[in-house]
C-alpha cells in the first residue's frame, strides 16, 4: 500500500465508527422528522399520507405562531442575558479573586443544580414564586398587609426558573476563558497607564469575548426550545413555540405541524449561528 | 529620567518577611541590577516601584516625591515582564501603541511614536504581526518597545531574558545596554543569573532574606564579597577558616584549620581572631610539586572537569575540598590524582563575615 492510501483508509477506519454512530443517532431520525413534516396526515392514522407543504405554510400562514416565535426569541435573549448579567461577574471572582479551597466550594454549589432532577427543581421554583409561597409568607410575616407576592404563571416565572437552570453553563465557559487570562496581562495593562476599568474593557473583556459566545449560545439555543419551564412555571401565558411543538406530538396528535415546527425552529438556530459562526472563528484565530 | 529612593521598604507576608528593611538609592540614568536566590525579596521590590503591592513600612521616592499614594497608572512606569505579557489578541503595533491609546495621545503623533520605538529595538516591519507568530527574541523586543514608548520615568525589568536560550540571551544582553544608553533611562532589573547582572549592571545589589546583603559596582562586590553569601553567590569561592597567628609590617599571618599558612594584608585584622577567607577558584595557580609556604598548600586532585574554554579542578587539600579554575592553554591538563600544588597572591585573600 502506497503512504496516501494507508493515510487514507485509516482515517477511513478511525472516523468511520464515529460517524456511523452520528448517521443512525441523529441524521437518519432527522431526515425522518424532515419527511414526516411533509405529510398532510399523522402515520398512525390507516388512510395513506400525501405530500403537501401546509404544515410550513401554517405557520407563515397564522399570526399566532409568529407571536410564538418572537416571543421565544424574546425569552431567549432574556434568559441569555440575566445568565451574563449573574454568571459574567461570578466566573469573573472565581477565576481572578477567590483562592484555594473557596474556590472549590463554591464551584461545588454552582454545579449542584445540575445534579438535581430539573422537574423537580421547577416544581421547587412553584412552591417559591406562588402566593402563599414561600417569599409571599416570608413577605408578609415581615410587612403584614403587604400586597401579595404571586409570581407563578407570569413571564418573569418563566424567565427566573430558565436562569436558574441554565446560568452552570454562563459561569463555567467564562470561568474557563477568564482563567486562561494570564495576571501579568492585567498589570501590564495597568503599568503602560489604563485604569483597572480600562484595563478591563481592552484586555480581559476582548480575551473571555470567545467564552461569552459559547455561553450565550449553550443557554440560547435550548432555551428558545424550551416547554418545561414555560409551561409549569408560566402556564398559559408562557407560551413558547417548543410548548405548542410538544402539544403537536403528544396532545393534538398532529406530526406533521409539529415536525415542521422542530425544523422552522431548528432554521431559526442555525441562522443565529451562521451570525455568530464567524465572528466566534474571528476570536478563535485571536487567542 | 529620574532617581529613586528607597528607604526602610518593609514587606510581610505573614511571619515571612519579603523586605525586611532595605535602603537603596537609584541614581539617574543607571543600570542597577537586582539579585539574589527566589524568595530574597528582589521581585518584591521592584513589585513595589511598581506600584503592584503596597508596603508596610518605609517609603519609595522618585524625584523626592512620595509615591505611597499614587495608583500603578499614574506612575508613569515602564515595565517587561519575564513571560512578556504581550496581549494576545493585539498586533505588534496595537500593542505598543496601547500606553499611548490610553494616554489620549493624537492618532497621528501614536502612529509616529510607534515606528520610532519598534525602530529602536530593530523591529520595523513587523507592526501587523500577532505576539504568537514573532519569535521569543521579537516578542521580547515588542514588550520592550512598548514599556518605552510611554517615555517612562523608570524601567522595570522582571528577568526579562530568562525565558530565552543563552545564544539570544547574550545577543538581548548587548541589545538592552545598547538601548538603555541611547535612551538614557533609569533600568532596574531583576535577574538570578549571575553573570548576566555583572554583565549588565552599573551597579548590583545581591538580596538575601529580604535584606540587601551588598550593593556596588558589579566588581568591585565581586573582588571584595562582604561576606560568605555575597562571596558564594556572585560566582564561585573557596572558603578558609583560620586564625591570625602575628602582625608585622602591615602583613597578617593567619594558620588555617586543618593547616597551612596565609599571609594577607593587615587591614583591621587583630592577633587571636578567627577569621574567614573567601578565595576565588580562578585566582589560584596549579602546579604539579610540593613545595609549600604561605599562600601555598598542597593537595591531589580529586576531579578534573573539562569544559572547553576552562578545567575545573578539585583539589583534596587536607580535609578540605578547593576549587580550582584554570584557563584552557597550551599544557596538557593534570590528570587526576596527582599531586599539586596551589598558590595565589596575598591580596586575593578576602576576608569575608561569615
Amino acid at each position: 500500500m502506497t503512504p496516501t492510501t494507508r493515510t487514507r483508509w485509516a482515517i477511513f477506519s478511525l472516523t468511520g465508527p464515529a460517524y456511523l454512530w452520528l448517521a443512525c443517532t441523529i441524521f437518519l431520525p432527522l431526515l425522518a422528522m424532515l419527511a414526516l413534516s411533509f405529510l398532510d396526515k399523522s402515520p398512525l392514522v390507516p388512510k395513506p399520507p400525501e405530500f403537501t407543504l401546509g404544515n410550513y405554510g401554517a405557520f407563515f400562514a397564522k399570526d399566532f405562531y409568529w407571536s410564538l416565535t418572537r416571543w421565544s426569541v424574546e425569552l431567549g435573549l432574556w434568559v441569555t442575558f440575566f445568565c451574563l448579567l449573574i454568571g459574567y461577574p461570578a466566573a469573573y471572582a472565581l477565576a481572578k479573586r477567590i483562592k484555594g479551597r473557596w474556590r472549590e466550594a463554591i464551584f461545588l454549589l454552582i454545579v449542584l443544580p445540575f445534579w438535581s432532577n430539573a422537574l423537580v427543581r421547577i416544581f421547587s421554583w412553584t412552591m417559591v414564586l406562588r402566593s402563599n409561597g414561600i417569599v409571599d409568607l416570608t413577605v408578609q410575616s415581615f410587612f403584614p398587609g403587604a400586597p401579595a407576592f404571586d409570581l407563578l404563571f407570569s413571564y418573569p416565572a418563566v424567565i427566573i426558573g430558565l436562569v436558574h437552570s441554565y446560568l452552570p453553563y454562563m459561569i463555567l465557559t467564562c470561568y474557563i476563558a477568564l482563567q486562561a487570562i494570564d495576571d501579568s496581562l492585567v498589570e501590564a495593562g495597568r503599568s503602560l497607564g489604563a485604569t483597572s476599568f480600562t484595563t478591563f474593557r481592552r484586555v480581559v473583556l476582548p480575551l473571555s469575548l470567545p467564552g461569552i459566545v459559547s455561553g450565550s449560545a449553550l443557554i440560547f439555543v435550548p432555551v428558545i426550545g424550551s416547554f418545561m419551564e414555560p409551561r409549569i412555571l408560566g402556564g398559559t401565558k408562557g407560551a413558547t413555540l417548543g410548548m405548542n411543538i410538544e402539544e403537536q406530538f403528544t396532545v393534538t396528535a398532529n406530526w406533521p405541524l409539529g415536525a415542521a415546527l422542530s425544523f422552522i425552529l431548528l432554521a431559526i438556530v442555525l441562522v443565529i449561528f451562521g451570525i455568530i459562526y464567524p465572528f466566534l472563528r474571528r476570536q478563535g484565530g485571536n487567542a | 529620567m529620574s532617581e529613586v529612593a528607597v528607604t526602610g521598604a518593609i514587606k510581610r507576608y505573614g511571619q515571612v518577611a519579603a523586605l525586611d528593611g532595605v535602603d537603596l538609592t537609584f541614581a539617574d540614568g543607571e543600570f542597577f541590577g537586582l539579585l539574589g536566590p527566589s524568595g530574597s525579596g528582589k521581585t518584591t521590590l521592584l513589585r513595589a516601584i511598581a506600584g503592584f503591592i503596597a508596603l508596610d513600612a518605609g517609603e519609595i521616592r522618585v524625584d523626592g516625591t512620595d509615591i505611597a499614594r499614587i495608583p500603578v497608572h499614574k506612575r508613569n512606569i515602564g515595565m517587561v515582564f519575564q513571560n512578556y505579557a504581550l496581549f494576545p489578541h493585539m498586533s505588534v503595533a496595537e500593542n505598543v501603541a496601547f500606553g499611548l491609546d490610553v494616554r489620549d495621545v493624537p492618532a497621528a503623533e501614536i502612529k509616529a511614536r510607534v515606528a520610532e520605538s519598534l525602530d529602536l529595538v530593530r523591529l520595523s516591519g513587523l507592526e501587523a504581526r500577532r505576539p504568537r507568530q514573532l519569535s521569543g527574541g521579537q516578542q521580547q523586543r515588542v514588550a520592550l518597545a512598548r514599556a518605552l514608548v510611554t517615555r517612562p520615568s523608570v524601567l522595570l525589568l522582571d528577568e526579562p531574558l530568562s525565558a530565552l536560550d543563552k545564544h539570544l540571551r547574550q545577543e538581548m544582553q548587548v541589545e538592552l545596554r545598547r538601548i538603555q544608553r541611547q535612551i538614557g533611562i533609569t533600568t532596574i532589573f531583576v535577574t538570578h543569573d549571575q553573570e548576566e547582572a555583572l554583565t549588565l549592571s552599573d551597579r548590583v545589589a545581591i538580596f538575601n532574606q529580604g535584606r540587601v546583603v551588598q550593593a556596588g559596582a558589579p566588581r568591585a562586590v565581586y573582588e571584595r564579597p562582604v561576606n560568605r553569601f555575597a562571596a558564594g553567590f556572585l560566582g564561585e569561592a573557596n572558603f578558609l577558616e583560620g586564625q591570625v597567628t602575628a602582625l608585622s609590617g602591615g602583613e597578617a599571618r593567619v594558620a588555617l584549620v586543618g593547616g597551612g599558612e596565609l599571609a594577607l594584608p593587615q587591614g583591621d585584622l587583630a592577633a587571636g581572631s578567627a577569621v574567614l577567607i573567601a578565595l576565588r577558584p580562578e585566582k589560584i595557580s596549579i602546579e604539579p610539586g610540593m613545595a609549600v609556604g604561605a599562600n601555598a598548600v598542597a593537595g591531589r586532585i580529586t576531579a578534573a572537569i573539562f569544559s572547553g574554554s576552562s578545567l575545573t579542578y578539585r583539589v583534596a587539600v587536607g580535609e578540605r575540598l578547593m576549587i580550582v579554575f584554570e584557563q584552557n592553554k597550551s599544557r596538557a591538563p593534570l590528570t587526576e590524582g596527582s599531586e599539586v600544588v596551589l598558590r595565589w597572591n596575598a591580596a586575593d585573600n578576602v576576608v569575608v563575615a561569615p
